[in-house]
């Protein structure tokens, strides 16, 4: 029976790992913009290498 | 160039806007104002012209460009520490509020703004907010020479009295997220738990194994309760301080009588109680809540006239010059106003040729002259070069302001109850009854311990949660519906009272008619290019509305000197130039009659000779007439304009009552005539209407709608915000609101459904655990579903757009 309880603890824990996941995702503001990191993700990045290449020179 | 058919077909490649006269060709591309042709230089010389690539012409128009020291204010100390987050010894931390911002172009042109002025060390967007953080190097620049980075290329920060008054409040509001994720942690886990005891039918489970179930069951309970449901108790005790009960009452109720229940059965070994539905209702209720309100930040509903007014002028002391804020203007300074600018306190002309647009305070689009030494009121807009004014009376005590703050107070009673809000009350009350006839009944039955079980049970099951969460979810559905086309409302209640509009109230210039734009025609011989430049020299004199159309249109290059200018008043003009006699004016003015004509024109004649005439009308919005007749046969409708009747005969087509189209109306007037409409008890009247002349008739309206040009112009407070561009589809949200009231309807019928099988139940004090544990959930869950899957049914048969992704019907 005790097998149980130890195995009703870890899944606490773990579901518990995954809502504090989610609070610090809140946090860090996952959630305030919706529009722009799927926008970015598909933005060329070829000015960012270009420049880059520039300020090395 | 020597023809008058003027290309209408080139399209600037910056802003989109149509070339009218003759577009700046640069880098083989067509602009239509040297503004845009420098923002475009400004790109392309830092290699981010995949701005345009990314969407076609994403651009504002930039016909208007800053004057060279309008952000000299920037400077001044006050003002920095107030719009500064953050400064250390190496940098400055920013964040302003860009109204332009609206696509990829933007988000992508304005993370990469280092490339443009290499002092910014980092930027970072927030698309809903459209807000955008600015990190920069305070070795190598100011705050000022920021600010006038982002409007060289076009996005100038919008910086506002008010934000000044009370410093930006950062970040925005995310306890609902954590709520919510806290409610369905511990729903989940709590459910778990109480499953398993469902299926062993309860009893048989092992006594250790019950009794970690239920410690964790209250532990977890403990939180969602009082952590993630306290608003419901905040707001049912606030509303119970001043003896209302509100929508959260009878749910706070439920959730105090749900957990008080679950801890009496599970301490006294009685039951394990039903703290998994508790779980439930709070994360339903908190998705719903959370669905009904997620705000638009980027639309502010509560703008007031003095985010409109410059933030600071300059002030003339000892022969120099210096910047001061609008605020710290005293009786007897002497400041600058410049072109374009909105002059915000009453002050006395002093020197410069004023030409004042009040039509932001009256609605009149005519301009005025004013003499030296006479007073020119706050809210009127220069229109005429620079001007030296003396204050008369500060900010706070200006006409405009007091004309503002008079019909604030006429404001709005407070919120009506709204449908919802009395079905639940009367729910409640029905609950409360039954739940005492069982308690009774049993108490004569002589069984205590079932009249307990009943009357808790009751409260618990018919909880009138399944009906707050139909209305939630389908209201929440329907404002995103509405604000993916474009349409912002600034809360639930709105669609409610839009279902019940009878009376719709058009304002005329700006929101039948398209914003400072007329259709301008001509008839006759063709004008060559010195006649033009000719016809606009004598025309730039004049200052009737419909000159200085005609003269927008032909555009002077070259000034020529205009002779012995006479006007006659009422008539026309004459002068000579270049040694020409020009005549311009009525046709009787020129010796000549015309017909079938409407609108204003000016006929003109060089040396004595007919030359030909302009036309000048208004250009109506496009589907506006097609939505007119629509709206014909379902509504009532009127048009106050503040302007002149030059339109009366256009409008009259279209408008079944001629009665109740008004011409010359003021302000004043406006907000008379709706409170007039409104003492018609049945008639509930939505104002549609812009500019500040509007303001009062729109919060005097039980709906008041601000159109708006593009999402960058500022409106006055409202209801509700709609682009201009959506305004032809009005009768879609119109009948889509009064669905949203059919689907709340239905979905009511179905939740009383399931409370009567649960009273049914309750009643007789035999809710299993079981029938509780399939009734609640499934109720709640089938109320989302058939809610939001109705709503969006709705909105495709109406023809409304669904995601944000799906194509514009064409226009």
């Amino acid at each position: 029976m005790s097998v149980m309880i130890i195995i009703l603890i870890m899944s606490i824990a773990i579901a518990g790992g995954f809502l504090v996941a989610f609070l610090w995702s809140v946090k860090d503001g996952q959630y305030d913009d919706d529009f722009s990191p799927a926008q970015r993700a598909i933005f060329d990045d070829k000015t960012k290498i270009k420049t880059k290449t520039n300020s090395n020179i | 160039m020597d023809s008058n058919a003027i290309k209408l077909d080139a399209q600037c490649y910056h802003c989109g806007d149509i070339c009218l006269g003759h577009p700046i060709h640069f880098d083989e591309k067509d602009f239509c104002c040297e503004g845009c042709k420098t923002v475009y230089s400004i790109l392309n010389k830092s290699d981010l012209c995949e701005y345009y690539d990314l969407n076609a012409a994403p651009g504002a128009s930039q016909r208007k460009r800053y004057r060279k020291d309008k952000f000299e204010f920037l400077e001044l100390a006050e003002v920095q520490q107030k719009l500064i987050q953050y400064k250390d010894a190496d940098q400055t931390h920013l964040i302003f509020y860009l109204p332009q911002m609206h696509c990829s172009s933007c988000l992508w042109l304005l993370e990469n703004i280092h490339h443009v002025n290499s002092s910014i060390l980092s930027s970072r967007v927030n698309f809903g907010k459209k807000e955008i953080f600015i990190s920069f190097d305070n070795s190598k620049a100011t705050l000022r020479s920021v600010v006038e980075t982002l409007a060289d290329i076009g996005y100038e920060p919008h910086i506002s009295l008010d934000q000044l008054d009370a410093k930006q409040t950062l970040g925005t509001n995310r306890t609902r997220w954590y709520k919510i994720g806290v409610a369905g942690f511990c729903l989940s886990n709590i459910s778990m738990m109480s499953f398993s005891e469902y299926l062993i039918g309860g009893g048989t489970l092992e006594p250790e194994l019950a009794l970690a179930f239920k410690v964790l069951s209250i532990a977890l309970a403990i939180p969602t309760l009082f952590y993630s449901g306290s608003e419901f108790f905040v707001s049912a005790w606030g509303g119970l301080k001043h003896r209302y009960l509100n929508i959260d009452a009878p749910v706070a109720l439920a959730l105090a009588m749900t957990f008080i229940r679950s801890l009496y059965e599970i301490f006294s070994g009685t039951g394990s109680g039903y703290l998994d539905s508790m779980a439930g209702i709070i994360f339903f209720m908190l998705i719903g809540r959370w669905l009904q309100d997620r705000t638009y930040q980027a639309v502010s509903f509560d703008r007031d006239f003095k985010s409109f007014f410059p933030i600071a002028v300059n002030v003339i002391k000892d022969g120099k010059s210096i910047p001061v804020t609008v605020d710290k203007l005293r009786p007897d300074d002497v400041f600058q106003i410049h072109h374009q600018e909105i002059i915000p306190v009453d002050a006395i002309l002093s020197k410069g040729n004023a030409l004042i647009d009040y039509s932001f305070v009256s609605g009149e689009s005519a301009p005025v002259n004013v003499s030296k030494g006479e007073i020119v009121y706050a809210g009127g807009k220069q229109t005429d070069g620079k001007l030296e004014l003396i204050v008369v009376k500060e900010v706070s005590q200006s006409y405009l302001t007091n004309l503002w703050n008079k019909e604030i107070d006429q404001s709005k009673p407070a919120l009506e109850h709204n449908l919802i809000d009395t079905i639940s009350t009367y729910f409640t009350y029905v609950v409360f009854a039954i739940g005492i006839l069982a308690g009774g009944y049993w108490y004569w039955q002589g069984e205590t311990t079932l009249m307990w079980n009943a009357m808790t049970t009751i409260l618990i099951v018919a909880c009138p949660c399944a009906l707050l969460l139909s209305s939630n979810f389908t209201n929440g559905n329907i404002l995103r519906i509405f604000s993916i086309n474009k349409f912002y409302l600034r809360s639930p209640e709105v669609i409610e009272k839009m279902a019940k509009i009878s009376h719709i109230v058009f304002d005329k210039t700006g929101t039948l008619t398209q914003h400072r734009k007329s259709k301008i025609t001509y008839q006759g011989q063709i004008l060559n290019r010195e006649e033009q430049e000719h016809l606009a020299n004598i025309l730039s004199q004049a200052n009737h509305p419909a000159t200085r159309a005609i003269c927008d249109y032909l555009e002077i290059s070259e000034a020529h000197e205009v002779k012995n200018y006479k006007l006659t008043e009422g008539q026309g003009v004459e002068a000579w130039i270049d040694e020409y006699y020009y005549k311009l004016g009525s046709p009787a003015f020129v010796g000549k009659t015309f017909v079938n004509l409407s609108g204003s024109q000016v006929c003109i004649s060089k040396d004595g000779e007919f030359k030909g005439v302009f036309q000048v009308s208004n250009v109506y919005r496009f589907g506006i007439f097609d939505l007119i007749q629509k709206l014909n046969h379902k509504f009532k409708l009127s048009v106050i304009s503040g302007d002149n009747d030059s339109e009366a005969a256009v409008l009259n087509n279209f408008f079944s009552n001629k009665e109740s189209i008004l011409f010359h109306q003021k302000p004043q007037d406006k907000m008379d005539y709706i409170q007039h409409l409104q003492s018609n008890v049945t008639d509930k009247v939505m104002m549609i209407g812009d500019g500040l002349n509007d303001a009062g008739a729109l919060l005097q309206s039980d709906i008041g709608i601000a159109v708006t040009d593009s999402d960058n112009t500022f409106t006055p407070a409202s209801d509700g915000i709609i682009d201009a561009n959506k305004l032809a589809i009005l009768d879609k949200f119109l009948l889509f609101a009064k669905d949203g009231y059919r689907i709340i309807g239905v979905s009511f019928l179905i939740s009383i459904i399931y409370n009567v099988i649960g009273i049914y139940f309750a009643v007789q004090g035999i809710l299993s655990p079981f029938i509780a544990a399939i009734l609640m959930p499934s109720s709640s869950i089938s109320i989302v579903l058939i809610t939001y899957g109705m709503s969006e049914w709705m909105a495709k048969y109406r023809g409304l757009k669904l995601t944000n992704t799906q194509k514009e019907p064409t226009v």
